[in-house]
C-alpha cells in the first residue's frame, strides 16, 4: 500500500469506529446509568438543601434548639453537610456534585467528625454480601422450582407450590422477617437470636478461613432465608409462566418428534428461553431486595448499609441519611448495569435491534 | 407530568369533547363491573379476596363506632394469651387485641387505597398519552419512566418522608403515589398500545368517531379490569411501604393502627417474650390477611378476565 492511502482508510476506519462506539448496546446502558446517578444527586441535593425544610435548615433548627446561636447553627450545619451557605444556589449545587464524585459525603452529625464515606465503606460489604449471595439463591431456586410447576401443571405439587409463590410474593418481607424470628428463635428455639446480632462475632478478625467464613454465614443465615423467602415467590410464578409459554413452542415440538431427550429438552430449548426473560427482572429485584435490606438488617441487627439508613434516620443524622441513599442507590444503578450487560452477552437479539435502532 | 396534562387537555379541547363521553364512558364500565361480578361468583378465592377485602374495610370504618379505642391501660392483664374475654389476648398495656386491631385499620385502608388510586390516575393519564401522542413525547416519556425505575424507592421514600416530617395520612399517600406511578404507567401504555391495534379499535378509528370517544367509550371500559388489577397491586405494595416507614419511626406515632402496634411490641421486646407474642401476632395478622385478601382478588380477576390463564396455567 502507498504512504496516500493509508491515513484515509484509518480515518475511515476510526470514524466507523466511534459511530459504533455511539451505536453501541453497553455505552448507551452506561450513559443512562450515569443519568440516573446524575438524576439521584440532584434529588439528594433538593432533598438536603434547596426544598423548603430540607435538611440542612432542619439541622439549623435543631441546633438553635439546643442553645447554639443561629450563627454558628448555620456554620455547624453546612460544616457538616459540606456546603457553603453563602454561595448562590447554583454553584452550592456545582459544588455538592464535585464533592459527590470525589467520594466525600459529608461528616456525621452524631458521631462527631466521623466521615459519612469511611462510616459507609465500613459496612456496605456486608450488604453485598447478603444481597449478592441471597439473589443468586432465590434466582437459581425460583428458576428450579417455576419450571417443576411447569412440568408438573394441575397436579398437586404444582398447586401448592402456586399458593406458597403467591402468598410469600403478597406478604411484605418484614413481616415475614418477624415471624421467622418469631418462630426459629423464639417458640421453637432453633436459632441463638440473640447471639446472631452484628454481621460477625466480636473479636473474630475477618480473614478467608474456615472459622471466619462459619461465623459471618452463622450471622446471616436467617437474614439470608428471609430475602429468600420474600422474593422467590415472584420469581417462581414468572418462571411457571415463561416455561408454559415455551412449552408450547413449536421448535419444542420439533424437538420432541425428533426423539430427544427429556432432559436435553429441558435444558437446551425450554430452560434457556424460559429464563432469558428473568433476566431483565433481576435488575428490579436488586433494587427491591436493597430496598428491603432497610428493614431488614434494622430487625436483625445485622450491621449493613440498611442498617446504617435505618439508625441515622431514628438519629435524624442528615449527612448519613443522604450519603447512604446515594451509595445505595448508586450500587443498585451498578447492578442493573451489570444485568443489562449479561442480558446482551446472552441474548445477542438486544445488541442487533440496539445497534439497527 | 404538566405536560402529559397539558396534552390530554389540548386533545380533548380540540375535539370539542362534550358531557356524554364521560355518561358513555361510566355505562360502559358498570356494565362491566356487573359482569365481572357474575364471573367472579364462580371462583371461589376470588370470591374469598373479595368479601375479605370489603369486611376490612367495614371493620375498619364501622368498628370504631360500635367499638371504640381503650383509653387508659390495664395493669391486671398485661400480655395474656387468648381467653373468653380477650380472644386475641392482650398486649403489653393490657389493652385488648382484637379491639385494637379493630380500630388500628382505618389508616392503612384509607392510605392504600388514595396511593392504589392517585398511582393510578396518574399512570393512566401518562401511559394512554405516552401510547396515543408516540414519537418523542412517547420515547421521552418512556426513557424517564425506565430510569426512574432503577432508582430503589423504599430508602428514596425513606428518606424524603424523614425530612419532609409528614402530618397526615393524604400527605403520605401523595408522596407514594408520586414514587410509585411510572412502573403503571409503563404498564398501561403498553396495555394501550395493544389495545388500539384491536380491530373494534381500528373499526373506531375508521368511523372517525373522535380521540375522546374512542379513549372513554372503546379503550378505557376495555382496561377496566387491567386497571382494577393494578391499583389492587399498587394497594398492597402502599400498605408494606407505610407499615415499614411506621417500622422505622418516621411516620407520627400518633394514631395507633397495625404498623404502629407491630413497631410498639417490637421496641417493647416483645418479640422476645414467649407470653407477648399475641400482641404482635394480631396486628401481624390483621396486614398479612388484608394483602391476602387484595392479591386473591386481584389474581382471580386475572384469571376471569384472561381466559389464557384458565386453561394453560
Amino acid at each position: 500500500m502507498t504512504t496516500i492511502t493509508a491515513p484515509t482508510i484509518s480515518q475511515r476506519t476510526l470514524l466507523d469506529g466511534i459511530r459504533k462506539i455511539a451505536s453501541s448496546y453497553l455505552l448507551r446502558r452506561l450513559a443512562k446509568a450515569l443519568f440516573s446517578i446524575w438524576l439521584v444527586t440532584t434529588i439528594t441535593f433538593f432533598v438536603i438543601r434547596a426544598m423548603p425544610g430540607s435538611a440542612v435548615d432542619v439541622l439549623m433548627q435543631e441546633l438553635t434548639a439546643q442553645g447554639v446561636s443561629p450563627e454558628d447553627a448555620r456554620n455547624q450545619a453546612a460544616a457538616l453537610m459540606n456546603i457553603d451557605l453563602d454561595q448562590p444556589l447554583a454553584s452550592q449545587y456545582l459544588e455538592y456534585l464535585g464533592n459527590v464524585l470525589r467520594g466525600d459525603l459529608g461528616n456525621s452529625y452524631r458521631s462527631a467528625g466521623k466521615p459519612v464515606s469511611k462510616l459507609i465503606a465500613q459496612v456496605l460489604p456486608w450488604t453485598l454480601f447478603s444481597v449478592g449471595l441471597a439473589l443468586m439463591i432465590t434466582f437459581i431456586l425460583g428458576i428450579g422450582l417455576g419450571a417443576i410447576m411447569a412440568y408438573k401443571r394441575d397436579t398437586w405439587i404444582d398447586h401448592l407450590l402456586s399458593n406458597i409463590a403467591a402468598t410469600l410474593d403478597a406478604v411484605s418481607p418484614y413481616l415475614i422477617g418477624l415471624l421467622a424470628i418469631l418462630l426459629f428463635g423464639i417458640t421453637w428455639k432453633l436459632v441463638p437470636i440473640m447471639e446472631m446480632r452484628g454481621a460477625m462475632s466480636s473479636g473474630m478478625k475477618p480473614g478467608f478461613n474456615t472459622a471466619f467464613l462459619v461465623d459471618i454465614f452463622k450471622h446471616v443465615r436467617v437474614l439470608l432465608l428471609v430475602y429468600v423467602l420474600s422474593s422467590i415467590g415472584s420469581w417462581m410464578l414468572q418462571m411457571k409462566s415463561n416455561t408454559v409459554a415455551t412449552l408450547g413452542e413449536d421448535y419444542v415440538t420439533v424437538a420432541r418428534a425428533r426423539g430427544l431427550t427429556d432432559v436435553r429438552i429441558l435444558t437446551a430449548y425450554v430452560g434457556r428461553n424460559a429464563t432469558l426473560p428473568l433476566f431483565t427482572r433481576l435488575a428490579t429485584s436488586v433494587g427491591f431486595v436493597v430496598g428491603g435490606s432497610v428493614l431488614l438488617e434494622r430487625l436483625f441487627t445485622y450491621q449493613g448499609v440498611g442498617f446504617l439508613l435505618a439508625r441515622s434516620i431514628s438519629d435524624r443524622d442528615y449527612p448519613i441519611m443522604q450519603g447512604v441513599f446515594l451509595v445505595i442507590t448508586i450500587s443498585v444503578i451498578f447492578a442493573n448495569l451489570l444485568a443489562d450487560y449479561v442480558y446482551g452477552w446472552l441474548d445477542p437479539r438486544v445488541h442487533i435491534l440496539g445497534e439497527e435502532n | 407530568m404538566y405536560m402529559a396534562g397539558l396534552t390530554l387537555v389540548f386533545i380533548f379541547w380540540e375535539k370539542r369533547i362534550d358531557m356524554h363521553h364521560f355518561y358513555d364512558f361510566i355505562t360502559g364500565s358498570w356494565q362491566e363491573i356487573v359482569k365481572t361480578f357474575k364471573i367472579l361468583s364462580r371462583n371461589k378465592m376470588g370470591l374469598f379476596g373479595f368479601t375479605m377485602t370489603i369486611l376490612i374495610i367495614f371493620m375498619s370504618f364501622g368498628g370504631p363506632l360500635i367499638w371504640p379505642p381503650e383509653t387508659s391501660a390495664n395493669v391486671a392483664e398485661i400480655n395474656k394469651g387468648s381467653s373468653v374475654q380477650h380472644w386475641l389476648g392482650t398486649d403489653f398495656q393490657g389493652q385488648d387485641n382484637l379491639r385494637k386491631v379493630i380500630n388500628g385499620g382505618k389508616d392503612i385502608v384509607v392510605i392504600a387505597l388514595l396511593t392504589g388510586i392517585l398511582s393510578m390516575l396518574i399512570a393512566v393519564i401518562v401511559g394512554s398519552v405516552s401510547a396515543f401522542v408516540g414519537g418523542r413525547v412517547d420515547s421521552i416519556l418512556m426513557e424517564f419512566v425506565n430510569i426512574w425505575l432503577t432508582i430503589p424507592k423504599f430508602p428514596l421514600l425513606a428518606v424524603l418522608a424523614t425530612v419532609l416530617a409528614l402530618k397526615d395520612v393524604v400527605m403520605l399517600s401523595v408522596l407514594m403515589a408520586i414514587l410509585d406511578w411510572p412502573a403503571l404507567a409503563r404498564q398501561v401504555r403498553s396495555q394501550v398500545l395493544s389495545l388500539k391495534s384491536r380491530e373494534y379499535i381500528e373499526a373506531a378509528t375508521m368511523l372517525d368517531l373522535g380521540t375522546p370517544r374512542i379513549i372513554f367509550r372503546e379503550l378505557l371500559p376495555n382496561m377496566m379490569s387491567f386497571i382494577a388489577i393494578s391499583t389492587i397491586f399498587e394497594m398492597t405494595h402502599a400498605i408494606y411501604q407505610q407499615t415499614g416507614l411506621v417500622f422505622l419511626g418516621i411516620v407520627p406515632y400518633s394514631s395507633s393502627n397495625w404498623g404502629v402496634m407491630i413497631s410498639a411490641a417490637e421496641r417493647r421486646g416483645v418479640l422476645f417474650n414467649p407470653h407477648a407474642a399475641w400482641g404482635i401476632l394480631a396486628p401481624m395478622a390483621a396486614i398479612v390477611l388484608f394483602q391476602l385478601a387484595l392479591v386473591s382478588f386481584a389474581r382471580s380477576l386475572d384469571e376471569v378476565f384472561n381466559p389464557r390463564l384458565r386453561t394453560s396455567v
